[in-house]
């Protein structure tokens, strides 16, 4: 299942929601994105105090459930979830969720990094970082979510 | 046709949306792309050479050789750095 929304999510009671009541399920492998209190550039950190995670409405749900099917063909999995937020949040705050059940432990945490690689370079999202003056900058995409990417193009074949 | 603009390139461009017609000529996301080039110095400067940009139609990924028709969706965006 995929949720796009602005509101805050609680980890714990998504977890639980997911796992009741199927008990072919024998691991649950979840990953929390948070917004981080500094960027790490070339020459030095800046504070980061907030952003704001721009979407696009319709093509961010169709991608997410593209993802999804992916994953499930991929892996045994009884059950996904991914909830991503946009909209202006703090440091410190959520903004993503994935979260993997499967009968054993393997599946479960392989797919929830497939899906967060996956997410990070095909979900039309772009944040927009606030430092403590309140200056707002687009963060850049990065090589590196890239290469995470083929790792999983590779291991297909 | 339907032009979303989203992050950098909607501020730099300055909306969100708007409405464009295709000439006879328009065929492909470069057509496309280089028909919004004519608008103005804003859009050159959006829309330049040393500019990576991501197009989607109809809420796809595509690329320059894609075809185009009027009532298509088509959105114009950096890459992408949700999660």
């Amino acid at each position: 299942m995929i949720r796009v929304q602005a509101e805050n999510f609680d980890v714990g009671a998504e977890i639980n929601a997911l796992s009741e009541g199927n008990t072919a399920i024998g691991g649950i492998c979840s990953f929390v994105g948070l917004v981080r209190d500094f960027q790490h550039t070339k020459d030095d950190d800046t504070r980061v105090s907030a952003m704001t995670l721009e979407h696009y409405p319709g093509m961010t749900e169709k991608k997410l459930a593209e993802i999804e099917e992916i994953a499930r063909q991929r892996w045994p999995l009884e059950d996904v979830l991914i909830i991503h937020r946009y909209g202006r949040m703090e440091a410190g705050e959520n903004i993503v969720l994935v979260v993997t059940a499967s009968a054993h432990r393997k599946a479960a945490f392989e797919s929830a990094e497939f899906l967060m690689d996956y997410l990070k370079t095909k979900a039309p999202f772009w944040k927009l970082e606030e430092d403590d003056q309140g200056q707002g900058k687009w963060v850049d995409a990065r090589d590196a979510d890239d290469h995470a990417l083929t790792k999983w193009e590779k291991s297909q074949l | 046709m339907k032009v979303l603009y989203f992050a950098w390139l909607r501020t730099k461009i300055g909306c969100a949306e708007e409405e464009i017609s295709l000439p006879e000529n328009v065929k492909t996301v470069a057509d496309v792309l280089d028909l919004l080039r004519t608008k103005g110095d804003a859009y050159v400067e959006a829309l330049g050479e040393d500019k990576v940009i991501r197009v989607a139609v109809n809420q796809d990924y595509a690329p320059l050789d894609h075809p185009v028709k009027q009532g298509d969706e088509f959105a114009i965006f950096p890459p992408v750095t949700g999660g």
